[in-house]
């Protein structure tokens, strides 16, 4: 819309009579009004406005755990925001009346722009005006040679689009800033239409996946931490790959900050089995999907061996609380202390443990932050509980925490004080049990995300970039030539030239000057 | 190397406090200034005999010819070698961190106002006229590089992996040049304002600058080409580069981060003044008042959701 003077009115429809031509006329005065430049500019400024609160707001979309520390800071407006949608503003309704409203109106601009503006680039430019003088730029070449001919043919050379009439040629340029200007709003419209695509057709599924050959994960929603689906998607088409995490290698400066991350893999269903490596900013390109590292932590291992002899071997991922790769974390033994003679499972003799996992602890307590992220010198506080677990209870609950319920409830009671322990250390518990830190995995944080839309936004982004260059940089104007003679003997006519910017250009006149000299250098 | 580019930031401070000193010493004694307005207006108003008196006595309070003069070419030396010294301060930065310099916050306000810098330089060899706008640049070069050195200095250190890409090169230069140039565009924006209520006969203070501004009309146009010449390169950087790297580094290419919230919003802002600008029936002033309040998103984005928002672009360091 930067280079229209004022949106051309729609022309006047034969309105019918009574009721209905009211109606007609209350629907035509509405559509009118939402296609006029005020209220786009009025649209347009409340999408800005009402941004804000998406970036002011924790949104769930973005950062979930920040919506639900919300909720308990806020307990009483939370709810009230949520049901305005404060918490997913770029997914409500009341965002997406102001966008819709915007490119309606937008629609109704440009539709009968884009026709005036066929019907301007088919159309031959106009009839010299009968004052040359008068348009904002004139000159005149004494005794000119040539003939009219030559000043079109010399127009032509320039790109001029040219109408010769007898004696006067007019001519225009400058179509590009009007073509660009309809290329940028129907490049915006795509925009909104490949967005439309990527959420019907995308999909995405978060998880962290620890490193080893027993813990790879399939392409599939119950392998996903956490997914979405667009509501197109059927769920039994996913792409069908296994990914298994082989290595995972982290480097840091002295200071702590990270240097690289880069993990290696193995991809099986996608071609042929493979070896591969992907990092931030560098994702594993697969076949339908993206592989995208977001973030790495250590996963514990412990082995507990229960008042009964049976030993078992768990991994859990902690999640890490700070740029040292302080991490805490839980891992339960659900199936601890069945007593193998009954084969019977006493659900108040379940095991949990939680714990701080530091990669370089301090040499002094407390050991409760890490000094460095990488593991220089490992150690793992931890907690050993011992009771009911609440996981029978059918209630999904965090893997990365015990269930406070069952802590408060003292249904769950901590066994001893909290244990330091260094990789191999066991610790013998009150009843005879141990526990042994046997050491840690690395694991990758990773998304695996399809979204059919972006090459078309990509491609309509570009397209949008190009078309408004054209229109802040095009520049619409004429040029009239008129050929006279002064008196019916001589040989040599007067040639008067004008010139009119069709638009804010304040270099015609430069250019103008350039225009008429080469039209007299041509035939002089 | 970190030692002398903190050195030439000094300097390139110094140097725009002189130009200003410099320019404003331009606006008292400048064939614009005071005096001299002074001078002719009582030049002027005298008529019938005493005319030669009136002449002799404006000859004995007018400033002798030149010395506006030398002070606008001393403002303009000055203010060029604050210019290169700042770009210099940029450069050794990048030296001694062996990368790009605009991997953080203070970096990425340098590398803006360079870019500030240079685009104030081809402003004023194109326009000679406007060059004693030059203080209100300097004054803005100012504050910006002093809060950069006050409030958001970090010791040179490397990138961490989510920087590390080619498109650190593109994106953050592209934000940075277009940011640089919005910010030029800002300054004629808020002088427009000033002069055009001059014009109407407004006289408190802010308004009482107008006397010495150039025309509403030449400080209009300057800020509006200053906007089309950002606007693409903020097209590019924050909504084409941005997304493509946002892509490869976070999976999607759009995903409302505050940043990315605030860049759409100036976006928006901006479009809405270029379309403003378009629209015959909305006044010049008001179309104006939208560019303000399109850099005044800038500033909001690159400080309030540095420092009050946390995101995935949180590299600042703060």
């Amino acid at each position: 819309m930067t280079a229209t003077e004022t949106r051309p009115a729609p022309p006047e429809a034969p309105r019918p009579s009574g009721w209905g031509g009211f109606l007609f006329g209350v629907a035509r005065g509405l559509w009118r009004q939402l296609t006029s430049m005020r209220t786009a500019l009025v649209l347009l400024f409340l999408l800005a406005v009402a941004s804000i609160p998406g970036s002011v707001l924790p949104q769930s979309n973005v950062a979930i755990e920040q919506v639900q520390q919300y909720y308990r800071e806020h307990p009483t407006l939370a709810p009230w925001i949520e049901k305005v949608d404060g918490f997913n503003v770029f997914g409500s309704a009341w965002f997406a009346a102001i966008y819709l409203l915007l490119f309606t109106s937008l629609i109704g601009c440009v539709i009968p722009r884009l026709r005036d503006h066929y019907r301007a680039i088919r159309s031959v430019p106009p009839n010299v005006p009968a004052r040359l003088d008068r348009l904002p730029q004139h000159d005149t070449v004494d005794d000119y040679a040539g003939d009219i001919d030559g000043v079109a043919a010399a127009l032509r050379k320039q790109r001029w689009r040219v109408a010769v009439r007898g004696d006067t040629v007019s001519a225009e340029k400058g179509y590009l800033k009007e073509t660009g200007n309809l290329i940028f709003h129907f490049s915006l419209m795509a925009v909104l239409v490949a967005v439309a695509l990527g959420s019907w057709y995308g999909w995405h599924g978060n998880r962290i996946l620890v490193a080893g050959k027993d813990t790879s994960f399939c392409n599939s929603l119950q392998q996903y931490d956490e997914s979405k689906l667009g509501p197109r998607v059927d769920e039994g088409k996913l792409p069908p790959f296994c990914l298994t995490l082989e290595d995972f290698t982290a480097t840091y400066q002295p200071s702590g900050q990270p240097k690289e991350f880069r993990a290696s893999a193995t991809v099986e269903g996608d071609g042929p089995t493979r070896k591969t490596s992907f990092s931030v900013n560098d994702p594993l390109r697969l076949d339908g999907a993206s592989v995208y590292l977001l973030g790495h932590g250590y996963a514990p291992i412990l082995s507990y061996t229960d008042r009964f002899g049976k030993t078992q071997t768990k991994e859990g991922p902690f999640l890490s609380t700070d740029e040292m790769q302080t991490s805490t974390g839980a891992i339960s033994f659900p199936d601890a202390n069945v007593d193998p003679a009954t084969g019977k499972r006493d659900p108040s003799l379940q095991m949990g443990f939680d714990g701080i996992y530091l990669p370089t602890a301090p040499d002094q307590p407390p050991f409760v932050t890490s000094r460095f992220p990488a593991e220089n010198n490992p150690a793992l506080m931890l907690t050993a509980y011992r009771g009911n677990l609440g996981l029978d209870a059918g209630i999904p609950s965090s893997v990365y925490r015990l269930d406070q319920g069952q802590i408060d409830a003292g249904r769950l009671k901590p066994v001893g004080e909290p244990k330091l322990l260094r990789p191999g250390d066991t610790w013998t518990l009150d009843d005879g049990s141990t526990v042994r830190f046997v050491g840690t995995k690395e694991y990758a944080t990773l998304s695996v995300r399809h979204d059919p839309g972006q090459g078309i936004a990509l491609v309509a982004a570009v397209l949008a970039l190009g078309g408004l260059m054209g229109s802040l940089f095009g520049k619409r104007r004429r040029v009239f030539f008129r050929l006279t003679s002064p008196s019916p003997t001589s040989s040599s006519r007067l040639l008067e030239a004008g010139g009119l910017p069709r638009t804010d250009y304040p270099g015609f006149a430069e250019e103008f000057a350039s225009t008429v000299a080469a039209v007299r250098e041509k035939k002089t | 190397m970190a030692a002398l580019s903190d050195a030439l930031l000094v300097v390139a401070m110094l140097g725009y406090l002189v130009a200003m000193i410099c320019y404003a010493a331009v606006y008292a004694f400048g064939d614009r200034g005071v005096v001299a307005r002074v001078a002719t207006r009582e030049l002027v108003g005298a008529g019938g005999p005493p005319v030669v008196e009136v002449i002799e006595e404006v000859k004995k309070q007018a400033p002798p010819p030149g010395r506006g003069l030398w002070a606008g070419r001393i403002a303009a030396a000055v203010l060029v070698l604050a210019g290169a010294a700042q770009f210099g301060s940029l450069v050794f930065r990048g030296v001694a961190g062996d990368r790009l310099p605009w991997g953080n916050m203070y970096e990425y306000v340098l590398a803006a106002t360079s870019v500030a810098a240079v685009a104030w330089i081809v402003v004023m060899v194109q326009r000679p006229a406007l060059r004693h706008l030059g203080l209100y640049v300097a004054l803005t070069q100012v504050v910006l590089l002093g809060v950069a050195a006050l409030f958001l200095y970090v010791p040179v250190g490397p990138l961490v992996p989510a920087l590390d890409s080619y498109w650190l090169a593109i994106h953050v230069t592209a934000v940075a040049i277009s940011s640089g140039v919005f910010l030029i565009g800002f300054v004629p924006a808020g002088l427009f304002l000033i002069r055009s209520g001059w014009d109407k006969g407004r006289a408190g203070f802010p308004f009482s600058l107008g006397e010495r501004l150039p025309s509403a009309a030449v400080l209009e146009r300057l800020s509006f080409r200053l906007h089309a010449f950002a606007f693409p390169i903020w097209t590019f950087g924050a909504l084409i580069a941005g997304p493509i790297w946002a892509e490869s580094a976070w999976g999607r290419y759009w995903g409302w981060d505050p940043k990315e919230v605030w860049a759409f919003i100036s976006w928006i802002v901006y479009a809405g003044y270029l379309h403003a600008r378009a629209t015959p029936s909305v006044k010049k002033t008001t179309a104006t008042w939208i560019a303000v309040l399109g850099f005044l998103t800038m500033l909001m984005n690159l400080f309030g959701v540095n420092i009050f928002f946390t995101g995935l672009h949180s590299y600042g360091g703060l």
